[in-house]
């Protein structure tokens, strides 16, 4: 009971920063937190595929790239509502994962790792060569999506609409990974050969899992679109899977907070240091091998074991 | 018609070749070790970096070409002796974080030392002109680097194949316990194929030099070439990496120069327009998904 409350504590701090913040008259950092949160919700979705359904999937970018680009190309088609753009976005982010993982998941180990490298990076190149997805120079957005009766065009709005979402998906993850499905699930993830003797149809298990970490993803591309004003290459390309997957293991893999933690830990790092210097990257970077080398299971193993 | 197929040909051989450099140590290091190393690109553009600067400094592109290799395979040592050794005995995500950790530095020391702007590196002023070659034009420069680059790799077949060391090396490939059962030693056995792979990878990194800009992040495109090579050719296979090396370098040139084409030949004009560009560049990762799908092992499976 002494977690929930800590939960909900953290959850109302977070709700009020936006009016701390704009009561500093620090406008610039309601942005930046919103950034945050798209990001740990991508990363939360990973970490369902990597920590619980135990799948090192390296071409999560392309889900999270896929739900940004929808909402570009719905809106460019007419289509601004967030009612029906973003659960679209969702869709489509959960149907190329269908796809991928049910041809991915007959392979393990490293070649599992790589033919999710090698399904994203052809998604990334058919949209760079896509004229009507705007080429190299991604897709600009005419404005945020609408989503009466709240005005998404406020920046705290937004904060709070991301906010929201990121507490719904880490709750309904958390009942997700409790269920009978979680425990088939958890058993898989310590021997899959035995679960599939005793009768459970693994790959479905599997599959399952990685359309849901991925349609998590494509929700918060979705977001990072509306952040941005437009749904990016950038966005598609190995690098964003492996700062999503980053995120993933810095937090803590199969954590439940790991993705949140991650994120914000790593994002939170580049903008303090590119407060004082320019090369940010080589700091974080030389952090991150800190992590590695001396906290094995992450930020949140650390948190662990020091109680 | 033909000539065009032949030109292209000869720069699929040539990028082909080069991809080899990068890959021949990347599928070591994954192999033998079981390892997933993303940093093998930062040492490519290590490599081109070293190169440009030595080669301004002394005027020589093959001094620039020495001091390259030498320096990165020494930056290759000290990489595994300190880090990278404590990394084996990890899972694939402690490997992917900290080498990815390596990008994110060498990208920023790089432009510590040498600033945001992509450096110049002139290929050697004898070579720079046009050759002619069975009746067409051909750049002499581009013909070095298939010459270095096929020297290379009979170096390196011969290397594996006929010699102790290369014994080790294949043995370590195919059952690295029973190999340090039989007496090799392995952890030194490999400090010295990663200072080797690093020196292979500055050397393509310089040899590119020229042809592709020297600039921060050039590491990353060509590093997920060369995993497409190696897995296309088996893991941990030096043949392996050759015939990859080769397909993947031939299929994306001769994909890029003639699919436009064929496609506008046989479909709308506006289809081909669009198709093809995209088509063409995930052509490779086509043949890189089914070869995971259907013969994961690769061409030339090195893991008894």
């Amino acid at each position: 009971m002494n977690q929930r409350h800590a939960e909900i504590g953290l959850l109302l701090a977070a709700a009020a920063l936006p009016l701390v913040l704009q009561s500093f008259g620090e406008d610039y950092y309601i942005g930046f937190a919103t950034r945050l949160l798209i990001f740990a919700l991508a990363a939360t979705g990973l970490n369902f595929i990597v920590g619980y359904g135990g799948m090192v999937a390296f071409g999560h970018a392309a889900f999270f790239g896929i739900g940004a680009y929808a909402v570009a190309l719905l809106m460019a088609a007419g289509l601004f509502s967030a009612w029906l753009a973003w659960p679209l976005a969702v869709g489509a982010a959960a149907l190329a994962a269908l796809l991928i993982g049910a041809v991915s998941l007959r392979t393990r180990g490293v070649y599992f790792i790589m033919i999710t490298l090698a399904f994203a990076q052809m998604i990334y190149y058919s949209v760079i060569s896509l004229k009507f997805a705007g080429g190299d120079d991604g897709l600009p957005l005419a404005r945020r999506s609408t989503l009466a009766p709240l005005d998404l065009a406020n920046d705290a709005t937004l904060y709070w609409v991301t906010l929201a979402l990121l507490a719904a998906c880490l709750f309904a993850l958390q009942r997700l990974a409790a269920s009978r499905y979680g425990s088939a699930l958890a058993g898989l993830r310590q021997n899959e050969t035995r679960m599939e003797a005793i009768g459970y149809p693994v790959r479905h298990i599997k599959l399952v899992c990685f359309v849901v970490g991925a349609a998590v993803a494509g929700l918060a591309g979705a977001l990072l679109a509306n952040q941005n004003g437009m749904a990016s290459p950038s966005q598609l390309y190995w690098t964003q899977s492996g700062m999503l997957l980053v995120m993933v293991i810095l937090g803590g893999v199969g954590r439940r907070y790991g993705g949140v933690l991650g994120a914000i830990a790593l994002l939170g790092l580049e903008e303090v240091l590119g407060r004082v210097t320019e090369h940010s990257h080589f700091y974080v970077g030389l952090a991150l091998l800190a992590v590695v080398l001396f906290a094995p299971h992450g930020l949140a193993g650390l948190w662990a074991r020091q109680k | 018609m033909t000539q065009l197929i032949l030109e292209q040909m000869l720069n699929g051989l040539q990028f082909g070749l080069m991809l080899f450099l990068l890959a021949a140590g990347l599928t070591l290091v994954f192999g033998i070790m079981d390892m997933v190393n993303l940093s093998h690109g930062s040492l490519y553009m290590g490599g081109a970096y070293f190169g440009a600067a030595a080669a301004e400094a002394s005027g020589s592109f093959l001094l620039g070409m020495a001091a390259a290799m030498l320096g990165m395979a020494a930056v290759g040592v000290i990489l595994e002796i300190l880090l990278l050794r404590r990394l084996y005995q990890r899972d694939h995500l402690a490997q992917v974080l900290a080498t990815f950790a390596l990008i994110l530095i060498a990208n920023d020391a790089v432009r510590m030392i040498w600033g945001p702007q992509p450096l110049l590196l002139n290929p050697p002023a004898a070579l720079a002109g046009p050759v002619e070659l069975f009746g067409f034009i051909y750049p002499a420069y581009r013909l070095l680097i298939i010459g270095v680059g096929l020297a290379v790799a009979i170096f390196l077949y011969l290397l594996v194949s006929h010699t102790r060391a290369g014994m080790w090396v294949r043995a370590g490939a195919a059952n690295r316990a029973m190999a340090e059962a039989l007496g090799v030693n392995v952890r030194q056995l490999f400090t010295v194929i990663f200072a080797l792979g690093a020196a292979l990878a500055a050397a393509a990194g310089v040899l590119l030099g020229p042809l592709l800009a020297v600039q921060v992040g050039m590491g990353e495109n060509i590093l997920i070439l060369a995993f497409v090579v190696i897995v296309i050719g088996g893991i941990g296979s030096i043949r392996g990496a050759l015939v990859g090396s080769l397909l993947v370098g031939i299929v994306d040139t001769l994909g890029r120069a003639l699919l436009p084409t064929l496609l506008r030949a046989t479909t709308s004009p506006e289809v081909a327009a669009h198709l093809g560009p995209a088509l063409a560049s995930i052509m490779i990762y086509l043949l890189m998904a089914g070869m995971l799908f259907w013969r994961p092992q690769g061409l030339f499976p090195a893991r008894s």
